[in-house]
């Protein structure tokens, strides 16, 4: 299948349409919370929220006997919210560090999670299969009534958002200062630890437990580096998140065998990429070039001086000189001494060079100039 | 118990003893979770391994799979030393995205082959016995078992050969690099023996338990001990404890062995983080309770130093001039009238000559904020103990 035959049928198949629709929906909720994720240093939080969810599922399976999706996630959200309390206790109250204690509640929720589910398959009564599409996640068991409760949630988070902006803003950046304005930085801070939970919980079921965590950072690592303004990443963020949610339905569905989730976190990893790259302002790529920039103007300006050096101590500045006592001085090249000329601030002719007024001035205030220009 | 079982609880042994020493130094220096980013990313290695050799107990599997887990931990650093993202923000970029790989590589190729995604996350350890080493018809025991045996002495000959090294660079790296070693060398090293670890163990116990058997027994021991050689033997203990008490609960409950490892190992945990006697939850709240009983003492002793009058000592002018509640301020002058710091007389409450010396030490200590000067205030109270 195509991408022209996949956007044909995005609008006349029921089912793909569904499920990149809540695809889409969950890259959005996620980036958006995902950059506060991020931004607060807590970006593992969602890896080990994610894990710590699966017993939740499990144990919710116990008690109900039902595999309705949202009683499951119920039971994933209150454990993956115990999990992200108690690695707040463990962080404040003992001298364990915040990995420590992220690998710990991942790990030790996971494999009792496991556990569970070992034992829920070995029950000679129930009917257990597909509690493990939660480890990877099964888009195509996305259903509409799905749909429309991630929509619901994503707009609900997106109202308290926008009510709550200036608070969760001023906590991100200055807690302290949050703080002494007399905000309630607990309740704050809960509010977006628990939204964050929520939006973990509400992909479980389409990119799976292992996976989730990359739903959350890619996107707002990528758009990151694209602004210094948290309202703009928030935006691009949810924008990324929901193209890769998209773009990996449709590669996925165009190709037999292949998971939904995997190809969506590869997506969102390719933005992530681009991103580095490419970024006007923090790209590795622009980086470079700046970098090389400097350099020459550098390697330029002190070929520059050592000229100026030489010139000043004759009465007339335009005295010419050999070219040969530059060989010996350490950033000089035949390109830059052309490039010189190109900027008229000598004359070049033959073995002979001469200093012209404009580049005597300019030498005289090289480094004058320069001080303003960092001024 | 048969020989099968026996064999069980000896390479879960082994394979805790392998985790517990690289972990120990993880969980030190604070890169516990580089621990979870190489037993995921082992996957893309391992997947291709296969692919090369065509066979799931072929060395090189080991080999490609512990390059695919030093290659995560220098894409790792990379990322970070770009400075474009946050320390953390790497490591969640880097392993979903190597996971991803093998996932995808295995569900396009490898469809009718015995390598899913389930075994590499769980393991299974009740086979591991059925995959014996021979060698011309000799049965030399579990493959696993032999494998993990080497990794553990590789793993522990290192650790006593530079044991050194290890502790000054693990706690002070501005020391060790002065001293001559090269702190990127050990580093890369700590991180290929977890890297190997990783894998070696994982064959036999799944991707996770691996992360638990590394900071979970890690993490317990550090809430007992400040001593490092203490702490890698306590954890080398909880891991050996939770390998056997684990195996016996999934033998009694028949299920995933590593899920129930993985529990004990959390339940030994939550009793340590709760009961511990420095460290513990418990005790940290009641030194927290008794500090503030002392704050609220040394208050009332210099309030009463500060005042002669007698209208100001008066036990119910009190309870309006400190402004606390009545239950508080009964508690803390029952306190100072056991410790014989005052004297009530008629409602008149004043100091006595040990309250009155006490109090003066404490005003010494609070105008000149030299230590010697707690020191013998230090016997009488909890509080500037540290």
């Amino acid at each position: 299948m195509s991408f022209t035959e996949y956007f044909e049928l995005l609008f006349n198949d029921y089912t793909l349409r569904t499920i990149s629709l809540g695809t889409a929906i969950l890259g959005a909720i996620c980036g958006m919370l995902g950059s506060f994720a991020v931004l607060r240093k807590q970006s593992l939080l969602g890896d080990a929220i994610s894990h710590a969810a699966l017993p939740g599922i499990a144990i919710a399976f116990l008690i109900t006997g039902t595999k309705e999706t949202n009683v499951l996630l119920i039971g994933a959200l209150i454990s993956g919210l115990i999990g992200a309390f108690w690695i707040r206790g463990i962080t404040r109250r003992t001298h364990l560090k915040s990995d420590t204690a992220l690998g710990l509640i991942l790990s030790i929720f996971f494999g009792f999670g496991m556990l569970l589910l070992t034992y829920i398959q070995k029950q000679p009564n129930a009917n257990q299969a597909g509690l493990d599409k939660f480890l990877f996640g099964q888009a195509a068991t996305l259903l509409a009534r799905d749909v429309w409760f991630m929509a619901t949630v994503t707009l609900v988070c997106l109202l308290v958002l926008l009510l709550f902006w200036k608070e969760f803003k001023i906590l991100l950046f200055d807690a302290d200062y949050a703080k002494t304005l007399g905000f309630n930085t607990k309740m704050i801070d809960i509010l977006i630890t628990s939204f964050i939970v929520l939006a973990i919980v509400l992909g479980l079921q389409t990119v799976g437990v292992v996976l989730m965590s990359a739903m959350l950072l890619a996107p707002a690592a990528a758009a990151r580096q694209w602004t210094n303004s948290l309202g703009i990443m928030v935006v691009l963020a949810a924008v990324f998140g929901a193209t890769s949610g998209v773009v990996g339905t449709a590669i996925s569905a165009s190709q037999n065998n292949l998971s939904t989730g995997p190809v969506i976190v590869l997506v969102a990893a390719t933005f992530v990429i681009l991103s580095f790259i490419f970024s006007p302002s923090r790209g590795l790529l622009f980086r470079q070039i700046r970098f090389i920039k400097n350099r020459k103007d550098l390697q330029l300006h002190k070929t520059l001086a050592f000229m100026f050096d030489i010139a000043k101590r004759h009465e007339n500045i335009s005295h010419p000189h050999a070219v040969k006592i530059l060989n010996n001085f350490h950033g000089y090249t035949k390109k830059s001494l052309s490039k010189l000329e190109d900027k008229e601030y000598i004359r070049v002719e033959g073995l002979m060079w001469e200093m012209t007024e404009k580049g005597y001035d300019f030498a005289l205030n090289l480094y004058n100039q320069q001080v303003e220009e960092n001024d | 118990m048969t020989s099968a079982q026996l064999e069980i609880q000896l390479i879960a042994s082994l394979v805790a003893i392998a985790c517990a020493i690289p972990g120990t130094f993880l969980v030190l220096r604070k890169m516990a979770l580089i621990s979870d980013a190489i037993s995921h990313s082992i996957l893309p290695g391992l997947v291709i391994g296969f692919f090369i050799t065509h066979d799931l107990g072929s060395p090189l599997l080991i080999i490609m799979a512990a390059l695919s887990g030093v290659i995560t931990v220098v894409l790792v650093e990379f990322i970070q030393k770009t400075k474009l993202v946050k320390e953390d923000t790497a490591i969640g970029l880097v392993f979903p995205a190597m996971f991803s790989i093998g996932v995808i590589l295995i569900s396009k190729n490898a469809n009718d082959i015995h390598l899913d995604t389930d075994v590499v996350l769980l393991g299974e350890l009740a086979f591991a016995p059925f995959d014996r080493l021979l060698i011309d018809g000799m049965d030399f025991g579990p493959k696993s078992l032999w494998t993990i045996g080497v990794i553990l002495l590789i793993t522990l000959s290192l650790l006593f050969a530079f044991f050194k090294e290890l502790k000054i660079s693990t706690f002070d790296a501005g020391l060790a690099t002065a001293l001559g070693f090269s702190p990127v060398v050990l580093h890369y090293g700590l991180m290929s023996v977890a890297s190997v670890t990783t894998v070696g163990a994982f064959d036999a116990v799944g991707a996770i338990l691996v992360v638990a058997l590394m900071i979970a027994p890690a993490a317990t021991a550090y809430l007992l001990t400040d001593n490092l050689k203490k702490m890698l033997l306590l954890s080398v203990f909880f891991g050996v404890f939770s390998a056997i008490s684990g195996y016996w609960l999934a033998h009694w409950l028949d299920a995933s062995i590593s899920g129930s490892m993985t529990t004990v190992l959390g339940m030994v945990f939550l009793l340590v983080y709760l009961f511990a006697p420095k460290r513990g939850l418990f005790s940290v709240l009641y030194r927290n309770k008794q500090q503030q009983v002392e704050v609220s003492l040394l208050t009332f002793l210099l309030h009463l130093n500060n005042h002669t009058e007698k209208s100001e000592r008066h036990i119910n002018h009190l309870n309006e001039h400190i402004n606390w509640q009545k239950v508080r301020s009964k508690s803390v002058v029952d306190l100072a009238l056991r410790n014989n710091m005052i004297t009530i007389d008629k409602s008149i409450i004043s100091l006595t000559e040990k309250g009155k010396s006490f109090t003066d030490k404490a005003i010494d200590y609070i105008i000149t904020n030299d230590d010697s000067k707690i020191e013998s205030i230090k016997e009488d109270f909890f509080l500037f103990r540290g």
